[in-house]
């Protein structure tokens, strides 16, 4: 495992929750339409599981994605222009919050129909595997496919996870629990409440606190290998906790304000930052400091957002076809 | 030049499209040591083994999803559905995701994926073993659908379809299967995606037809010409995209339009057609647009009486032909 720098993951969480406030923000302003679903809470999962890639490796999530984008590097630039529907989006303004993709990163983007995209992680896992063993090239990348307790329940969940096994791909399964199926509890869309134990017939895996980026980065560094050296899947379920609603048009009938207050102790950012407090690794000039550039970063971005034109009209016919009909 | 019948030049332009690159692999139920349930992929597991003739688990929406991401990485599936019937588990995967990556994606990524479907009836196949399904794909921008009818057509436009770098849905009719024979040359040539044929021409009637269809209204025609009725034949070969041009051409020269389909006829793909001569023809037309469909039933009866009622045949379609050139 690369060594973790802490003060870098830091960084990109506090990235990932200006970025999601400022979405917020302008999703207020109705600058941003449609559906926003942020990931404020989760930040120490994406951080410290996307980390723990390596550039040859691939990334499958779902429609909550901003953070995994950020985490992978992608620029919050192309992210917030796409947001807004611009033309200097990640998708030319096509896909909106729920559908980010980056080629070049390997980021084989967002999903919205919850649990499909399973499917083409293995599907990819299984080119990995092909490109090895029929076309005899080298290729050690691994797949990281996202997803979120809601997700376990379809069948699409149980054909992902079976054939990944079968066939011994290279693929980590990584379930976001975040306790919550859009607005339903683990406890009413399940009777298997511990997420790992349904996929544990097919492969190995375990439930690790997901709040802490310090254990979610080695479990995930484990997992990484485990399906580089060739044995196979492997299945971690991250605790963890949305603070923010499913959406951000969610009233939260499902929990009281008292429920979340009690869960902000938990917040994976504060809980790094007294981390690096303790360890002297941070003071709080230092902090300011990061949260002034991590600030000013996002709102170049919505300023980017903001400059950039909308798409023309007649690029809605574009790139439905190689050669358009 | 060898006469082969439907399936034996499917076999054909799979072995030739997998011994020309090795990228190309085939998923299915069965289509390995079983060599498919028609013997469609009979033999290419000896050949290529069992990593790329790949019999998988009886899960649709994993065999579909899984050549997606396979083709998104660079591969060249083609995925089997055993019968057309059992694609909707797929649906999801076919609509949201195939159809629509290069779209979302910026054009950065495409899905060069087959999927091979067998559909259609008249074999006794009932519920889940004889119905269309084109309706509900031809719907779908971003995907092709491509429904040949003879061993030349399908030879040609599968190698085609393979070589495409968008998803394609081939549909191969399984009555035509064994039944219909035909001459399919030993040198290359090629088929386009996208282009109809008129396999007869008439002056009095256009029947617009595809698959089985097509065999039937030529048949029908030439039991017309015995009463002197001029029948012209277009097999349309591809659904999306439709060939307009050869269509138009047509009905413009013989002023009437017969569309035969074996889909339920409402909302039917034949609908398409009618709107489509009805826009763009409208003053070349000397009677009704007519469509000939299967019956708006649930499904396909198993009980042979009941599913001649529900199939287009040769006699219906000879009723239907008489009818329009007495209009």
């Amino acid at each position: 495992m690369d060594k973790q720098d802490l003060l870098a993951d830091y960084r990109t969480m506090l990235l990932i929750r200006s970025f999601e406030e400022h979405c917020q923000q302008q999703y207020t302003r109705a600058r941003i339409g449609g559906f926003l679903h942020l990931y404020v809470g989760q930040e120490a999962v994406a951080v410290g599981a996307i980390g723990a890639l390596k550039p040859q490796d691939h990334l499958v999530t779902h429609y909550r994605d901003h953070g995994h984008a950020l985490a992978r590097g992608l620029d919050p630039q192309p992210l917030m222009a796409e947001l807004f529907g611009r033309q200097t989006g990640t998708s030319k303004g096509k896909g909106g919050s729920m559908h980010f993709a980056d080629d070049a990163k390997h980021f084989w983007g967002g999903y919205a129909i919850v649990g499909a995209h399973l499917l083409l992680a293995v599907g990819i896992a299984y080119g990995i595997q092909y490109k090895r063993e029929v076309l005899g090239q080298d290729d050690d990348g691994v797949v990281m496919c996202f997803f979120g307790d809601g997700a376990t329940n379809g069948g699409e969940f149980y054909e992902a996870i079976s054939l990944a096994a079968l066939y011994k791909l290279p693929i980590v399964f990584l379930c976001e629990n975040n306790e919550f199926a859009m607005g339903t509890p683990l406890s009413v869309h399940t009777a298997v409440t511990e997420i790992h134990k349904k996929a544990s017939p097919f492969m190995p895996g375990e439930r690790i606190n997901g709040n802490d980026v310090v254990e979610v980065r080695e479990k995930a560094s484990a997992a990484i290998e485990h399906a580089r050296s060739g044995q196979g899947p492997y299945f971690i379920e991250a605790m963890t906790y949305r603070l923010r609603g499913h959406s951000a048009a969610d009233p939260q009938m499902y929990r009281t304000r008292e429920d979340i207050a009690a869960r902000r102790s938990n917040d994976p950012i504060e809980l790094l930052k007294q981390k690096l407090l303790d360890e002297g690794l941070l003071d709080n000039k230092k902090a300011k400091k990061i949260e002034s550039e991590v600030e000013k970063e996002v709102e170049a971005a919505v300023k980017f957002a903001e400059e950039s034109p909308a798409p023309e009209l007649s690029e809605a016919w574009d790139d439905i076809y190689a050669q358009p009909l | 030049m060898a006469e082969l019948n439907l399936l034996e030049a499917i076999n054909q332009a799979i072995d030739e499209a997998m011994a020309a690159d090795e990228r190309v692999y085939i998923i299915g139920e069965d289509v390995g040591y079983r060599g498919g349930v028609f013997r469609v992929t009979d033999g290419l597991i000896n050949k290529y083994g069992e990593k790329r003739v790949i019999d998988s688990p009886l899960a649709e929406s994993i065999i579909v999803g899984s050549s997606i991401g396979a083709a998104l990485y660079g591969m060249r599936p083609i995925a089997e559905m055993q019968f057309a019937d059992f694609i909707f588990p797929a649906f999801n995967q076919i609509l949201s995701e195939a159809a629509r990556m290069r779209y979302r994606s910026n054009n950065e990524w495409n899905v060069p994926m087959v999927i091979r479907a067998p559909y259609g009836g008249g074999i006794h196949g009932a519920l889940y073993h004889s119905q269309s399904i084109e309706a509900f794909f031809t719907h779908i921008p971003g995907l092709k659908v491509v429904a040949p009818s003879t061993p030349y057509d399908a030879k040609a436009l599968l190698l085609a379809s393979i070589a495409d770098p968008d998803p394609v849905l081939f549909l191969e009719h399984k009555k035509c299967y064994r039944l219909i024979k035909g001459y399919v040359p030993d040198a290359p040539y090629t088929v386009r995606i996208g282009e109809a044929d008129v396999v007869r021409e008439g002056d009095d009637i256009s029947v617009i037809a595809y698959g089985l269809m097509r065999h039937y209204a030529v048949e029908a025609a030439e039991t017309l010409a015995s009463e002197g009725i001029s029948v012209e034949v277009v097999d349309l070969r591809t659904l999306t995209p439709l060939d307009k041009t050869t269509v138009l051409n047509s009905v413009k020269k013989t002023g009437k339009a017969l569309i035969v389909y074996e889909d339920n006829e409402f909302c039917g793909y034949g609908a398409e057609i009618a709107a489509l001569i009805a826009q763009e023809a409208f003053e070349y037309l000397d009677g009704p647009v007519q469509r000939l469909g299967g019956l708006d039933i649930p499904a396909m009866p198993y009980s042979a009486p009941l599913e001649n009622e529900f199939m287009p045949t040769p006699q219906k379609i000879a009723d239907r032909l008489r009818d329009l050139a007495a209009f």
